[in-house]
């Protein structure tokens, strides 16, 4: 049946940009690529910067006098810049690379566990309480269970509702003056909820806790502007936003930053240093020790500059109207239960579900054979799985490039998958 | 692609499983997990020491884990227990193949339908799970007997 899907983007135009999507696969099947909240595709432009600085920018950074390292230290810089515009940060000296989300929420974790700051509302330890909830991803579970084992600080956490919600009804009782930090998903990366992070936030200010914000699913999908989210700290990572593998962000307030001890020691996060001991930079590269990852960086820029030029509200746009669609395919699919929010309110582009009596992993592997990639398992967030009652899911997730056709792909793959397994 | 791995073999002991079911006596039980895809299965045993007396096994988890412990418990319950082990030993030995080793039906029966499954990387861990169980368990089982009680 015909579905209307208005988008703002030009999706044939904006498919061109990626290269990998002309690829024919094993049966000369085309690539349907429904994977993009496990890594998104890379388009040509942040390719490109990515040969362009090591065939013609390639140094260190920060400690070459040449002409080399001062275009590469430039480059990286310049990439700072771009991804403090990107996420509306008031200055550049609060983006700090990483290495993906997982390492900025564990920057977060281990230096409030480390027990090295002056100022003790930055310290963990017993009688202090770490709320987290039920629909994280286990990058931002198991720092916080880490914190808590070797601070004596007890972890808490908000459950979610059968319809794919956090249940915000104790939030008075969760959140209280022993809470010393709150860490939250934006975008749930199995549920696909939009959480209501302004909310839980005012909430921890009042009681004076830092709020910590995991945006892999949310940065790359929405206009983000950390002024107006009204958090404390906002951790990303770069490949599923256009960008390379291996650089991730968090960005976070000044002063909290300046708060915050070091996390790893090393090359260029020193002021001074003598065998008696050491004084630090300055945030950023106070937490960032040794050869960050250069080119990675530069190429997250470009991908940051190539997500401005499409503009993230029609990137928002464009996946919602998408997710609608989806929604309404699947809801068509005999079988098929969603897990998680069932209408496209406050939710992203991403879209766990069941099919009864088939395992995600036959669903997951007969879609394979006919181009279709979708991902199967608990998506690393396995105690929703265990509060659903499930072993896993099929998640089918989307973005700039993402078309209409794809989803009809699924829907005739899920057709299949019944025919094969029936 | 599809006939390589779900061979028809697979599907008819993914929806007809032998001995499926846990039962009463046993002398070891071994739980083992995917913990990349969440499978589960349960694995018991009851053994004289020198015989597989019972195999019964539950679980949840996709058709090639679930087969394969169907073929598990087809192979090998009521079977010696050295024999046991050495079929145990060959069925790991294909599935590590890479799908390059003939397998032999004698030793392996319905066991060389997964001959496709070793060449999906991925899967692989599906087909072994059960074995891995019951590998654990049985090793427990005779221990406890060959070892008695203490002093
Ligand atoms: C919500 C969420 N948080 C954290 C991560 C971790 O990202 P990375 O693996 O790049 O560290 C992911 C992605 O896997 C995610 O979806």
């Amino acid at each position: 049946m015909a579905r209307e899907v208005t988008s703002p983007l030009d999706v044939d135009r904006v498919r061109k940009d990626f290269p990998i999507l002309q690829r024919r696969l094993a049966g000369d099947h085309p690539l349907v690529y429904l994977d993009s909240a496990n890594t998104s595709q890379k388009p040509q432009p942040v390719l490109d910067t990515l040969t362009e600085h090591y065939t013609r920018h390639n140094a260190n950074v920060a400690r070459a006098v040449h002409q080399l390292g001062e275009e590469a230290t430039a480059a990286y810089e310049g990439a700072r810049d771009t991804i403090a515009t990107f996420i509306g940060a008031p200055s550049r000296d609060e983006v700090i690379f990483a290495k993906n989300a997982s390492e900025a929420l564990n920057l977060v974790a281990n230096t409030l566990a480390s027990g090295l700051a002056d100022d003790p509302r930055y310290r963990l330890g017993p009688g202090d309480d770490i709320v987290i909830t039920e629909m994280e991803h286990h990058s931002n579970i198991v720092p916080w269970q880490l914190a808590a084992q070797r601070t004596g600080a007890r972890l808490r956490w908000f459950g979610i509702t059968d319809e794919g919600r956090l249940d915000l009804a104790q939030l008075d009782e969760l959140i209280t003056p022993r809470t010393k930090v709150v860490s939250l998903v934006h975008q749930s990366n199995i549920l696909g909820t939009l959480n209501d992070v302004a909310l839980i936030a005012a909430r921890a200010h009042e009681v004076g806790a830092l709020v910590l914000v995991d945006g892999a699913q949310s940065v790359p999908h929405m206009p983000i502007d950390v002024r107006e989210l009204g958090v404390d700290l906002l951790a990303f990572t770069g490949h599923k936003m256009c960008g390379p593998t291996g650089i991730g962000v968090l960005w976070g307030r000044s002063e909290v930053l300046d708060a915050l001890p070091p996390f790893l020691g090393g090359g260029e996060m020193i002021e001074t240093v003598a065998m008696e001991g050491s004084t630090f930079a300055a945030a950023p590269h106070k937490f960032e020790a040794g050869t960050p990852p250069i080119a990675q960086a530069v190429g997250l820029g470009a991908a940051a500059d190539y997500l401005s030029g499409l503009g993230m509200a029609h990137v928002n746009a464009h996946v919602e109207s998408i997710t609608a669609y989806a929604l309404n395919m699947l809801a068509d699919v005999d079988g098929v239960t969603i897990i998680g929010p069932d209408s496209p309110v406050d939710r992203g582009g991403t879209i766990s579900f069941t099919l009864d009596g088939i395992h995600p992993h036959d669903v997951g592997q007969v879609l394979d054979e006919h181009g279709v990639a979708v991902r199967v398992g608990h998506h690393c967030a396995r105690p929703v799985c265990v509060r659903y009652g499930i072993p896993a899911t099929t998640r089918a997730s989307f973005y700039v490039y993402t078309t209409t056709d794809d989803i009809d792909a699924l829907a005739d793959g899920l057709e299949r998958v019944k025919r094969f397994f029936g | 692609m599809s006939d390589s791995l779900y061979q028809e073999i697979i599907l008819d002991h993914y929806k007809n499983p032998h001995g499926r079911g846990l039962r009463e006596p046993f002398d070891a039980e071994a739980h083992h997990v995917n913990p990349t895809c969440g499978d589960e299965i349960t694995v018991r045993v009851a053994t004289d020491g020198a015989t597989l007396n019972d195999l019964s096994y539950d679980g949840q988890g996709c058709s090639i884990s679930q087969a394969s412990a169907s073929v598990l418990y087809e192979l090998l319950n009521g079977r010696r227990i050295e024999d046991a082990f050495a079929v145990e030993k060959s069925f790991v030995e294909l599935m590590q193949s890479k799908g390059a080793i003939e397998p032999d039906e004698a030793v392996l029966g319905d066991g060389i339908a997964f001959v496709g499954v070793a060449k999906y990387p991925a899967r692989i861990k599906c087909a072994l799970l059960s074995w891995m169980a019951f590998k654990d368990a049985l090793s427990r089982a005779v221990a406890t007997t060959e070892g008695g009680s203490p002093s």
